[in-house]
C-alpha cells in the first residue's frame, strides 16, 4: 500500500512540517510587525494626517465650489465645452443621489494614492530604464504585484498597521503602481537613439538628457501609465473598504452583504462616472502636451 | 581649397580597433596574429568594427571618409566624439587625447569643440525649430535671449527665416536637415562630423545641401569629417577622401587620387561609374607646357622653339601668360627681321582655361582649338596645357576598363 500511495495521491509533505512552516513565518511576521509596527506607523503618521486633512478639506469645502474647481480643471486640460458640461452633470447626478460624501472622500484616496504612485512610480521606472540588471529585477516583481489577488496583500499590511486608511492607501499604491513603473521603462527606452545620441553629442549630461530628451519625449506614455493607475485605484478602492478605507466602497460591500441591489449599483455608477471622468479629462490633457508630433506634413 | 598645410593635423587617429562583445581581448589577439575577421566571429562570437584606422586630419578641410553599409564608417565618426569608445587606439584632437578625458571634461569637449549633424536628423520633436537650433547652447546653460539671438542668427544662414516656431514634423526633410546643420553650427565648435547628414534627402535637395555646406564652408573654415556612401558626394565636397571596407581603410588621398589611382579592385570598382568629367578639374590632368617662350626677340624665340614638338609654343613675359605664337609665324616673322621684338600681332588667339575648371566645362574648347589650351591660372601663370589626347584618355579611361572587366 505505502509503496503504492505516491501514484495515486501527491506525496505531499507531512501536516505536522507544513504547519511548522507556516507557524514559523507567521510569528516570524507577527514579532516584525510587534517590534516594527509602531515605528512603521509613525513613519506613517505625517500620510495619515495630510489624507485627513486632504479629506476634511475636500468634505467642508462647499459643493459647488468643488464643481466648480473640477471644471476649471477639466476645462484646462482639456480645452473642451463638451467635456466640462459631462463632468458638471456627473457630479450634480452624483450628489443628487446622495452620495456626495462618499465620492469626495473616494476622490481624494485616489489622488493621494496617484500622487503617491507616480512619487515612488516614476522614479523606479528611470532606473529601470537605464539598467538592464534593474529592470531584469523590477520585472517579475512587477507581475506578482499585478497577479496577486488583492485580498493577499491586505493581510501583512493589516497585520502590520491595523485596520485603518494608512494600510488602504499602501494595499492601493501596491496594486496601482505597476502600470507607471513599466510604462516609464517603457516610454523611456522607447525614446529615438538618435534624438539621445544627438543631445549625447551636444554635450548634454545624464541628467540633462533625462530632462531634457528622455522624460519629456516618454510623457505621452507615463501619461497612459499613469491613467491606468487611476483606473486601477479606483478598482481597488472597493476592496480597501474592507480594511475601513471609507467612502464609494463601503456602501458596494455593504450590498453584497446584505443583497442591496440598487444601493450597489449607484455606487458603482458612480466609480464608474469618477473612472470616465479622470480618464476623459487625463487623456485630453496628454493628447494636448503631444500636439507637436500631431500635423506632420509628410511621413 | 585644397592647400596642403603643413602644420600638425588638427585630428590624428592612430592604431584604432573596435571589436563588438562583452570580451573583445581574445578577439583583440586573433586580429593581431592576423586572422581575417569572418574567422574570429566564428570563433569568439565578436564582430571587428574597425581595423587600425590611422588618420590625420587638417584644420579647415573637408575629409570625406566614404565607404558602403557595414564598411565602419558610422562608428568610426563615432569615435571623434566617444559616442563610440574603442577598443585599442588613441585619438588626439588639437593636442588632447579624447582617450584620457573624464565624463566632464569629454561633455566639456563635445560642448565646444565638436558638433554633429546625423542622417535622421536627430532633431528633438517635442521642440520648436529654434530652440533645437539652440540646444547646444541651452546645454551649455547660455541664457534664453542669447540663446535666441544666436538661433535666430544661423537659421537665417541656412536659409529658415521665419520657421523658428514651427515643430520638426511640420518641415520637409530638407528643411529638417537644415535645421540640423544650424544646429551644429550655433554652437560655433570648430569641428562639425556630418554622419550621412545628406543620405536621407532626394537627389535635388541634397546637391542643393552640399551646394549649401560648400558656401557655408568658405565662409567658415570648419574642419568637416563628412561620412557617405555616395562617392559623387565624396568627389564634389571632399579635399581628401578616405575609403573604408570591412572596418579597414583602403585608400586615403584627393579626390583625383582616389579616381585616377585606385588603390585596389575594390575602389575601382566604385570609381568606374563616376563621370569624370564632372570630377576631375583640368589641373589633374594636365601636362607641363611643351614649349615656354620668354625671349623678347623673334630670333630668340625660335631658338626656344627648336626643341619643341608640335609647332607652337607659349609666350610668357614678367606679367604672365601672353599668347599662343605658332613656329611658322615665327619663322615667316623672322625672315623679315629675327632682331625684330616678338609683338602681339604675331600670337594666336587661344582661349586659356583655369586649373580649378572642371573637365567638363573645358570639352567643348578642347575639341574646337587647334592646339593644346594653356592652362593659367588667376595671377596669369602659365601651369601647364590641356591636351585633346589627355582628355581623351582620362575620359576613355573606364570605358577601356570596363570593356576588360567584361571579357
Amino acid at each position: 500500500m505505502a509503496e503504492q500511495s505516491w501514484i495515486n495521491a501527491f506525496p505531499d509533505m507531512d501536516r505536522a512540517d507544513l504547519l511548522a512552516i507556516r507557524k514559523t513565518l507567521d510569528s516570524a511576521y507577527r514579532a516584525f510587525s510587534r517590534q516594527y509596527g509602531d515605528a512603521i506607523e509613525s513613519f506613517f503618521s505625517p500620510l495619515l494626517s495630510f489624507l485627513i486633512w486632504f479629506e476634511k478639506l475636500l468634505l467642508a469645502t462647499p459643493w459647488w465650489l468643488v464643481i466648480m474647481v473640477v471644471a476649471a480643471l477639466a476645462y484646462l486640460a482639456s480645452r473642451s465645452w463638451k467635456l466640462v458640461f459631462g463632468v458638471v452633470g456627473a457630479f450634480l447626478a452624483i450628489g443628487y443621489f446622495g452620495m456626495w460624501d462618499n465620492t469626495m472622500r473616494t476622490m481624494s484616496i485616489i489622488i493621494v494614492c496617484t500622487l503617491l504612485s507616480i512619487a515612488i512610480g516614476v522614479p523606479i521606472g528611470i532606473m529601470m530604464a537605464r539598467s538592464q540588471r534593474m529592470q531584469a529585477v523590477v520585472t517579475p516583481i512587477l507581475d506578482v504585484m499585478q497577479t496577486m489577488p488583492a485580498f493577499v496583500y491586505l493581510i501583512p499590511v493589516v497585520m502590520l498597521l491595523g485596520i485603518g486608511k494608512i494600510p488602504g492607501v499602501i494595499a492601493v499604491v501596491i496594486y496601482a503602481v505597476p502600470p507607471v513603473i513599466r510604462l516609464t521603462n517603457l516610454g523611456i527606452r522607447l525614446v529615438d537613439r538618435e534624438v539621445l545620441e544627438a543631445s549625447t553629442a551636444f554635450g548634454a549630461s545624464s541628467w540633462q538628457r533625462l530632462f531634457g530628451v528622455q522624460l519629456p519625449l516618454a510623457l505621452p506614455t507615463i501619461m497612459a501609465g499613469i491613467n491606468q493607475t487611476i483606473m486601477m485605484a479606483l478598482a481597488m478602492v472597493v476592496i480597501a473598504s474592507m480594511i475601513g478605507v471609507k467612502g464609494l466602497g463601503q456602501p458596494v460591500l455593504k450590498s453584497i452583504t446584505n443583497q442591496y441591489f440598487t444601493l450597489g449599483l449607484f455606487n458603482g455608477l458612480a466609480i464608474v462616472a469618477l473612472a470616465i471622468i479622470f480618464d476623459r479629462v487625463f487623456q485630453a490633457y496628454a493628447r494636448r502636451i503631444q500636439k507637436h508630433a500631431g500635423d506632420a506634413k509628410d511621413g | 581649397m585644397a592647400e596642403s598645410v603643413q602644420e600638425a593635423p588638427l585630428i590624428e587617429v592612430s592604431g584604432l580597433y573596435k571589436i563588438y562583445g562583452p570580451d573583445p581581448a581574445p578577439a583583440m589577439a586573433l586580429l593581431r596574429a592576423g586572422h581575417p575577421k569572418e574567422e574570429i566571429l566564428e570563433r569568439t562570437g565578436h564582430t571587428v568594427g574597425l581595423q587600425d584606422i590611422n588618420l590625420r586630419i587638417n584644420r579647415g578641410e573637408i575629409f570625406v571618409v566614404m565607404g558602403l553599409s557595414g564598411s565602419g564608417k558610422s562608428t568610426l565618426i563615432r569615435h571623434f566624439n566617444r559616442l563610440i569608445d574603442p577598443t585599442e587606439g588613441r585619438i588626439v584632437i588639437d593636442g588632447t587625447d579624447v582617450m584620457q578625458l573624464s565624463q566632464r571634461a569629454l561633455e566639456t569637449f563635445r560642448r565646444k569643440r565638436m558638433s554633429m549633424v546625423f542622417q535622421r536628423f536627430g532633431l528633438m520633436p517635442h521642440l520648436n525649430v529654434i530652440d533645437n537650433v539652440a540646444y547646444g547652447l541651452r546645454v551649455q546653460g547660455v541664457g534664453r535671449a542669447e540663446r535666441r539671438r544666436r538661433a535666430e542668427h544661423w537659421l537665417n544662414m541656412v536659409g529658415l527665416d521665419g520657421y523658428g516656431s514651427q515643430f520638426p514634423a511640420q518641415l520637409s526633410g530638407g528643411q529638417q536637415q537644415r535645421v540640423g546643420l544650424a544646429r551644429a553650427l550655433c554652437t560655433d565648435a570648430d569641428i562639425l562630423l556630418m554622419d550621412e547628414a545628406f543620405s536621407a534627402l532626394d537627389p535635388l535637395i541634397r546637391s542643393e545641401m552640399q551646394d549649401q555646406l560648400i558656401a557655408l564652408q568658405e565662409e567658415l573654415h570648419k574642419t568637416i569629417v563628412f561620412i557617405t556612401h555616395d562617392l559623387d558626394e565624396a568627389l564634389r565636397l571632399g579635399d581628401r577622401i578616405a575609403i573604408l571596407k570591412d572596418g579597414v581603410l583602403v585608400q586615403e588621398g584627393a579626390p583625383a587620387d582616389i579616381l585616377l589611382r585606385p588603390a585596389d579592385d575594390y575602389v575601382e570598382a566604385f570609381v568606374k561609374d563616376v563621370n569624370r568629367a564632372r570630377a576631375l578639374t583640368v589641373e589633374t590632368v594636365m601636362k607641363p607646357p611643351a614649349c615656354r617662350i620668354t625671349a623678347a626677340t623673334i630670333g630668340e624665340a625660335l631658338e626656344q622653339m627648336r626643341g619643341a614638338a608640335g609647332g607652337y609654343g607659349y609666350y610668357v613675359t614678367d606679367e604672365g601668360y601672353q599668347g599662343l605664337v605658332l613656329q611658322e609665324t615665327l619663322e615667316q616673322a623672322a625672315r623679315r627681321g629675327p632682331a625684330n621684338a616678338l609683338k602681339e600681332d604675331l600670337l594666336q588667339d587661344v582661349p586659356a582655361i583655369s586649373p580649378d575648371d572642371l573637365l567638363e566645362a573645358v570639352i567643348p574648347e578642347t575639341l574646337d582649338a587647334d592646339y593644346p589650351l594653356p592652362v593659367v591660372d588667376e595671377d596669369g601663370g602659365l601651369r601647364g596645357e590641356l591636351t585633346r589626347a589627355s582628355l581623351a584618355q582620362v575620359l576613355g579611361d573606364r570605358a577601356e576598363a570596363r570593356s576588360s572587366a567584361g571579357s
